[in-house]
């Protein structure tokens, strides 16, 4: 049992939902209790269809429990088939139909209907969202592509000359999919690359039984299709590719490993002025750029989303990654092995208040997360951007913005410089601390300049979770997983990767003086550099044995950690 | 001084067969309505000092954050304990975990002063006794945190029957009132969760009348518990409280029948519920409801205009829908195409079933799909209805209300009838704009 107050990720049946919803003549038939139709509104409401998803809830009650619940699905089943009449029929649990134990795979598949009938078992105790949408993505790719080998029927074969890939992985409720399909469609189409199907976004299941004509796959998020991809890979001989495509160079990276896979000539003359579409290489290569140096960077999300952030993050932005994690439990060793690049330790969570007290820990100045992570970054007042599922209905713009390919990269760059203050306003910040617009209650101008809440905070916490900055007295600090955490008292008891209090490093604390002096001095270091620069100096103090901390402790401090 | 006034309860047994003209339907089918977890998201906000641990599956946990349809902009008071594998394996290791969720909880929590365990669809199947679970812990944490627990679970309660099933939960652990107490002052309590701001104005009105020791119920805070004795005379607020009403009468307390605070006919007949209970004068009453009701029926009347003759089609959701249907129908001068209720208690809802206009289709129960179909075929101008159905029903061309939003916003009593009325003319409003 574990206490939980949000989740990143719904029950593996919301993954199995986002699969029917995706698809246009597929049908879900979900054996589940009166209430578990809330999920509809995950689609309606923040994802805006127009349509219900195609899910039927057999919704029964107490007093069905006493009687046949097997019959109550067996009814749904046939009353969906004929209502809706789709080409394939998913059918399963949710976790309370689990444990009765009706077994709704094998009354479907009892039904002997014409229909296909594909049993989906989503142990809803283990696993989460992301897994029953890939396990589910296989189940329906598997046994559709078994029936056709069974029946003797190959798909039929329309000739084209070029190579043929399928793109896998967009889904309803997913992470601008709508906008990366199109980013990437266009960018295959540009190489020569055809795309034979789509899936299972907007497919049909004769889309899903025309998956074998292509020459290889492109898995856009792993997250939902490297379990089919890789069936497919075994069954049809269909290599897929591993780059994501998020980043100019993520997507330079892409545009080789395609190029591959399709047996077509790297033509380096088109691959630049591809390449030409995205004015991000060259934004953060201009001198305006130049204060986005080391920006100290904390980054969380689904796996995939992590891994390509971080790695934008540090080679084009000029970021310094100070930390990373997920959710994604399956993908944690590709999340590990991305966050020894930068030599952080990865968090591997779905509480979000672990991730808060990693976020208060490591003082970043840029967030890269999803929406919860957005509402941790505005109560620590600390730049955003999301980047990742879960979704929210602000994730769904109605403007064309994708993550993937150039123009992708294009938004990354707008997305998470954006809420970063600009240079010189940075520096006179740093100049003309007396300037009553720049108290410290005043937020910065692009953040509204509306006062600062400090109702959920300390005083001690208010004064010690400023951002830190690379401009004033800020440091370089050692890697983060070597710094004590911030006692917390009020933090749960965590799981063993999280970092606990130490009470030792509080008392050490206690002992030391600030001269009034020192103190003044400090109040002069803009807001959001300043807990940066008051825990250094502390520790700079420590280490040096000094107990009063003066002003010359305070800048001895600040040219001991300078970059 | 003590102005409570000795009074005579009505004894008034009012009719509870409806109007024989009504035309009450069932049927059976898909039900879109949400469980008795959902309450948790507006209880958590009435009871302040209160923790709400849902013991269920992450689907308990996606629910209330995705109904709640907001993110946690600080720690919330409600969060759930999620069964996993192991806790399927042994009931008894699933008793040890909860004992050390709950003391992770509490640790952590030090303002919870009354934890509430809630019962979910898992852990009704799998038996696992909440009552016994509380039992035990507040052989722990009694006085510091009373632990309390009811079921919200979707196999029993539907949407709002969640909150009444706590507040059930919450007379169940009232202390038991000495039987030999002289007094026989009665005193009234009003039952079920309302907005702060109409509970203010409410205990304004009362005090006009002379009343001046109403009590709600919930408290805002844990320590203002009422005391129930065969003195209390109550008035449902809401019209799901069922078992609330029944454990209140099984401790003397009695209930007046009247209409619910929804518009100024419910609101005016429920307040003189209250007057003649009281042995309130005919023109005190009145001289207390004058001003107000002269203000709501003003308020009314600017969306007269845009509702009157249009029709409107309720999918079942809140057990609201008889009371707005009679609002809408009485005072804005809509056509009722069909009142879907996911239930009907014909004895808290006589009163408002005799008001309804002859002839009201009224449909206990649901079969989704085949109400969507009527809702498609009679194609009212409004319909109110979930979230689930209510973006694919605007793509069809329907004009839809959010049913939700009746029960996060404060609608009852007379100087909430106006934004109760603008609530349904709102979106007519917004397609002629858009449409223009």
């Amino acid at each position: 049992m574990q206490l939980t107050l949000w989740t990143y990720e719904g029950p593996p049946h919301i993954g199995a939902m986002r699969l029917a919803t995706s698809m246009k003549d597929v049908h879900y038939v979900l054996h589940a209790p009166q209430g578990d139709t809330y999920a509809d509104l995950l689609f309606t409401m923040i994802e805006r269809l127009p349509r219900r998803p195609p899910v039927t809830y057999t919704t029964f009650q107490a007093r069905d429990l006493g009687g046949d619940t097997a019959q109550l699905f067996i009814d749904a089943v046939n009353e969906a088939n004929e209502r809706f009449k789709p080409n394939a029929l998913l059918v399963g649990a949710s976790c309370t139909a689990e444990l009765i134990q009706d077994d709704p795979g094998g009354l479907a598949l009892g039904l002997k209907l014409e229909t296909p009938v594909i049993p989906l078992e989503l142990p809803a105790y283990q696993k989460k969202e992301n897994w029953g949408c890939a396990e589910s993505f296989y189940h329906l790719v598997r046994n559709l592509l078994k029936r056709q080998q069974a029946n003797g029927i190959a798909p039929k074969e329309h000739k084209t000359a070029g190579p043929r890939c399928n793109l896998l992985g967009p889904t309803a409720l997913g992470f601008r999919h709508r906008d990366d399909v199109i980013e990437i469609s266009r960018l295959l189409g540009d190489l020569g690359v055809e795309v034979n199907v789509i899936a299972p976004l907007n497919a049909t299941v004769s889309d899903i039984e025309r998956l074998p004509l292509a020459d290889f796959n492109v898995v856009l998020y792993p997250e939902t299709a490297h379990t089919a991809a890789t069936w497919l890979e075994r069954e049809y001989k269909q290599p897929f590719t591993k780059t994501i495509p998020i980043g100019h160079r993520g997507t330079l990276e892409f545009i080789r490993e395609v190029l591959t896979l399709a047996d077509l000539p790297v033509n380096e003359n088109l691959i630049s002025s591809l390449a030409e579409r995205s004015h991000a290489a060259w934004y953060a290569a201009s001198v305006d750029s130049t204060y986005l140096t080391n920006k100290r960077v904390f980054i969380f999300g689904d796996a995939s989303h992590v891994i390509a952030a971080a790695r934008v993050a540090s080679q084009e932005m000029g970021f310094q990654v100070v930390g990373l994690g997920t959710y994604s439990r399956e993908f944690a060793r590709d999340v590990r092995a991305a966050a020894e690049l930068y030599q952080v330790q990865a968090l591997i969570t779905d509480d979000y208040l672990e991730v808060e007290e990693r976020i208060e820990e490591l003082h970043p100045e840029l967030i890269l997360g999803t929406q919860m992570e957005r509402h941790i970054a505005k109560r620590h007042g600390i730049p955003c951007t999301v980047i990742s599922a879960p979704m929210h209905v602000q994730d769904f713009p109605a403007r064309y913005a994708p993550q993937m390919g150039f123009e992708g990269a294009n938004v990354l760059f707008d997305t998470w410089v954006h809420p970063l203050m600009m240079g010189l306003e940075e520096h006179l910040l740093g100049m003309f601390r007396e300037d009553f617009e720049f108290n410290d209650n005043q937020a910065p101008s692009h953040l509204g300049g509306a006062k600062k809440t400090q109702s959920v905070h300390t005083p001690e916490e208010s004064e010690l979770e400023e951002v830190s900055s690379t401009q004033v007295l800020s440091t370089l600090s050692p890697p983060p997983q070597a710094n004590p955490a911030k006692g917390n008292d009020q933090s749960v008891e965590q799981s063993s990767s999280s970092i606990s209090l130490s009470g030792e490093q509080k008392m050490q604390d206690l002992v030391q003086i600030w001269s009034q002096d020192a103190q003044n001095e400090l109040k002069k270091i803009p807001f959001f550099v300043r807990g940066k620069a008051k825990r250094n100096t502390e520790k700079f103090a420590k280490e040096t044995g000094v107990i009063h901390i003066t002003v010359e402790t305070l800048y001895d401090a600040k040219a001991h950690f300078s970059r | 001084m003590n102005t409570v006034i000795p009074i005579e309860v009505a004894q008034k047994i009012s009719s509870v067969t409806p109007s024989a003209s009504l035309n009450i339907r069932q049927e059976r089918g898909q039900r879109e309505v949400f469980c008795g977890l959902t309450g948790i998201i507006w209880l958590h906000r009435k009871i302040q000092d209160a923790f709400f641990l849902v013991v269920g599956s992450r689907t308990c946990a996606h629910l209330v954050q995705s109904a709640a349809g907001v993110m946690i902009f600080a720690e919330p008071r409600f969060g759930t304990a999620i069964i996993d594998d192991r806790d399927l394996a042994g009931l008894a290791d699933a008793n040890e975990e909860l004992d050390r969720v709950v003391n992770q909880l509490l640790k952590r929590r030090k303002d919870i002063k009354t934890l509430f365990l809630v019962g979910s669809c898992p852990s009704e199947v799998i038996k696992l006794d909440l009552s016994r679970a509380a039992q035990r812990l507040n052989a722990q944490f009694n006085p510091a945190v009373k632990v309390l627990n009811y079921s919200g679970s979707g196999i029993e309660t539907t949407f709002t029957q969640g909150e009444d099933a706590c507040l059930a939960s919450l007379v169940e652990s009232l202390p038991l009132q000495p039987q030999d107490s002289t007094t026989d002052l009665k005193k009234l309590l009003i039952v079920g969760t309302l907005a702060d701001v109409v509970e203010d104005q409410m205990q304004r009105i009362f005090k006009d009348m002379g009343l001046n020791q109403v009590e709600f119920f919930p408290p805002r805070n844990s320590k203002n518990l009422p005391v129930i004795d065969h003195n209390t005379v109550f008035l449902l607020a809401q019209p799901f409280l069922a078992d609330t009403a029944k454990r209140l009468e099984d401790r003397g307390a009695q209930r007046l029948p009247a209409p619910f605070p929804l518009g100024v006919q419910g609101t005016r007949a429920w307040f003189t519920a209250a007057g003649e209970a009281f042995g309130v004068s005919e023109s005190v009453r009145e001289q207390a409801l004058r001003a107000p009701q002269q203000r709501a029926q003003i308020a009314i009347g600017k969306h007269r205009s845009l509702l009157e003759g249009k029709t409107i089609f309720f999918f079942p959701d809140s057990q609201l829908e008889i009371p707005l249907a009679r609002f809408l129908s009485n005072e804005l001068g809509m056509n009722l195409s069909e009142v879907g209720v996911p239930y009907i208690h014909r004895q808290h809802l006589a009163q408002e079933l005799e008001l309804l206009p002859p002839n009201t289709l009224i449909m206990e129960g649901q079969h989704v799909e085949q109400q969507i179909d009527r809702c498609q075929s009679m194609n009212p101008d409004l319909v109110v209805c979930g979230l689930g159905l209510a973006n694919p029903l605007e793509a069809k061309g329907l004009t839809t209300k959010w049913s939700i939003e009746l029960v996060f916003t404060p609608i009852q009593g007379f100087d909430q009838a106006g934004d109760l009325a603008e609530l349904f003319s709102r979106p007519l409003v917004r397609k002629q704009k858009i449409a223009a």
